[in-house]
């Protein structure tokens, strides 16, 4: 039988840097894949030679080669990877757009202090507060309590407007709460998104995943894509050995999981309580065009879109909310490696409502969605004039078929577990449900929970 | 085992662990904190190199010792063959 000093479960952006951390100090690690392509959350596929990444539109946290003390230069370091090897393209520029007002951001975060200084001047000066309280709190403290972020904010920024115009990327790209979320996730998000700012590696996320892949072979870790896990054997609160789809069993002192929280508790043999799955899901429909949309002028890189009176970020009760949307140019970076225009439109969506459709059904709805999409672009960029070549809509059945996450629930459980322990001694969570989310946030969950759980321990040196 | 020798495969620990920086002009008497960018997640891996590289195991209460090159190399010398 296959003895292991950890299984990692799951290849994706938490699973492969946890993997790195374990074989770089020479741990007998194997990550175990359910899918043939490695990624989770943040994946790849090709449909006609044309290439798709799901996932972030961009990744998130931006720094310069040897800029100190940020999250992205702190993960390269603990996985030794050259700054260099990401080929990081910044963002143009991105803009909130709600029905009264505009307003843009950028990787400089002067911008969003002028652009608020223009159209709320009256918040300036609350907005510079919120800057300092954001710069000053310790975010990745894995001891925070659960806070309503939207509540503590408010106490500094009382104009509703500006504080949903806030929220909305916010939330959007990271929350798996409705319309609210903890504020050490606002922080960590704020200072991912308007401190640090939109980057792509060179190629999209492939590349990223490829990278990891790449170290972490090299340093002797295995990875079995196609495994899948049925199940986590427990005896008297201690893993014994995992059970893969086909029978097969791995023995392991310690596993580390990176498929969400009840997602792991759903497989472990011996009852554990279930937390509540999320309820936030999306569709998103990739249209490649004929032509790029900097032909017409258009330089924005994300738009986030509300045509709505408040910012609605909540599970509707139709398949999805058209009322707010977000656009990704994803030629709109600093290089651009693709041949043809590319635009992403993702909209909330109502899993249930998706999953009870039958096949018809469901490919007819999902045409209108792309419909919706191409309208919705036409509408915000009139001078976008260019023929569609093909187009793609994935949905929430699309996402929980390929991440395995519950209702298709992108950011996972609203029960965070922060320090990554569970009822289980030796059973760790890392990724999604640690709460670091992002791209780079996640490869920081799986580089953290691997040092505190399996290195720190094994060298017998404390926090 | 020189002293010479002894600073430069601390340096090569620490060339491995911040692939990025500039280590040809580091003062001996600073510490490598205020000269690098390294937290105590960096240093927890020079601690992990030599207990892989040279079976060194430093105890938590030895950490200062690693602060500058030069207490590296008074700490360090008698332990390394």
């Amino acid at each position: 039988m296959a003895s292991y000093d950890t299984i990692i479960i799951g290849a994706g952006m938490s699973g492969l840097a946890a993997g790195i951390r374990l074989a770089m100090f020479d741990q007998k690690v194997c990550i175990l894949e359910r899918h043939k392509v490695p990624g989770g959350l943040n994946s790849y596929y090709e449909r006609l030679d044309r290439k798709l990444d799901v996932g972030l539109h961009a990744m998130t946290n931006f720094a310069r080669r040897g800029e100190r003390g940020r999250p992205l230069t702190k993960l390269l370091k603990q996985l030794r990877i050259p700054y260099e090897k990401l080929e990081l393209s910044q963002q143009h520029f991105s803009r909130i757009v709600f029905p009264e007002n505009q307003l843009s951001f950028s990787n400089d975060p002067q911008l969003l202090v002028v652009e608020i200084g223009k159209t709320f001047s009256h918040q300036k000066d609350n907005f510079a507060k919120l800057l300092d309280i954001v710069k000053d709190f310790d975010d990745v403290n894995l001891n925070n309590q659960y806070q309503s972020a939207k509540e503590k904010v408010r106490e500094i920024i009382p104009d509703e407007n500006l504080l949903e115009m806030i929220f909305c990327p916010l939330l959007i790209y990271g929350s798996a709460w409705e319309n609210d979320m903890d504020f050490s996730q606002f922080v960590i998000m704020f200072k991912s998104i308007y401190l640090e700012g939109f980057s792509r590696p060179k190629n999209g996320v492939r590349a990223i995943i490829n990278l990891l892949i790449e170290k972490y072979l090299q340093l002797g870790g295995e990875l079995r894509l196609g495994a899948g896990i049925k199940k986590i054997d427990i005896e008297n609160g201690v893993v014994r050995s995992v059970i893969l789809d086909n029978g097969e069993i791995i023995q392991s002192n310690k596993v580390m999981s990176s498929i969400g929280l009840p997602e792991t508790m759903n497989i472990v043999s011996e009852k554990q309580e279930c937390p509540a799955a999320g309820a936030m899901s999306f569709t998103e429909t990739i249209l490649f065009f004929d032509k790029k949309p900097c032909d017409a002028g258009i330089q924005e890189t994300i738009v986030f879109y509300n045509n709505n009176e408040k910012y609605d970020y909540k599970r509707p009760q139709t398949l999805c909310d058209f009322r707010s949307a977000v656009i990704c140019f994803p030629n709109n970076f600093n290089y651009d490696d693709q041949n043809e225009g590319v635009i992403r439109v993702t909209y909330i969506a109502n899993f249930e409502k998706w999953n009870e459709l039958d096949r018809k059904t469901y490919l007819l709805r999902k045409k209108e969605v792309s419909k919706e999409s191409l309208s919705l672009i036409t509408k915000l960029f009139p001078e976008f004039k260019a023929k569609l070549l093909y187009c793609d809509v994935f949905t929430p059945r699309t996402i929980m078929r390929y991440t395995g996450h519950i209702k298709g629930a992108v950011y996972g459980s609203t029960q965070k577990v922060r320090d990554g322990r569970t009822a289980i001694k030796n059973l760790f969570i890392c990724g999604t449900d640690q709460g670091f989310l992002g791209i780079v946030g996640a490869m920081l969950s799986g580089i953290s929970m691997a040092n505190l759980h399996c290195l720190m321990k094994e060298t017998r040196h404390e926090v | 085992m020189d002293a010479q020798t002894i600073r430069q495969k601390i340096i090569d620990i620490i060339a491995d662990i911040a692939v990025d920086e500039d280590l040809s002009n580091l003062d001996d008497n600073i510490k490598l904190r205020d000269q690098l960018d390294l937290d105590s997640m960096d240093f927890l891996d020079v601690v992990m190199e030599l207990k892989k590289r040279y079976k060194i195991e430093v105890p938590t209460e030895d950490y200062p010792k690693l602060a500058t090159l030069k207490s590296c190399i008074e700490y360090l010398g008698p332990k390394l063959p």
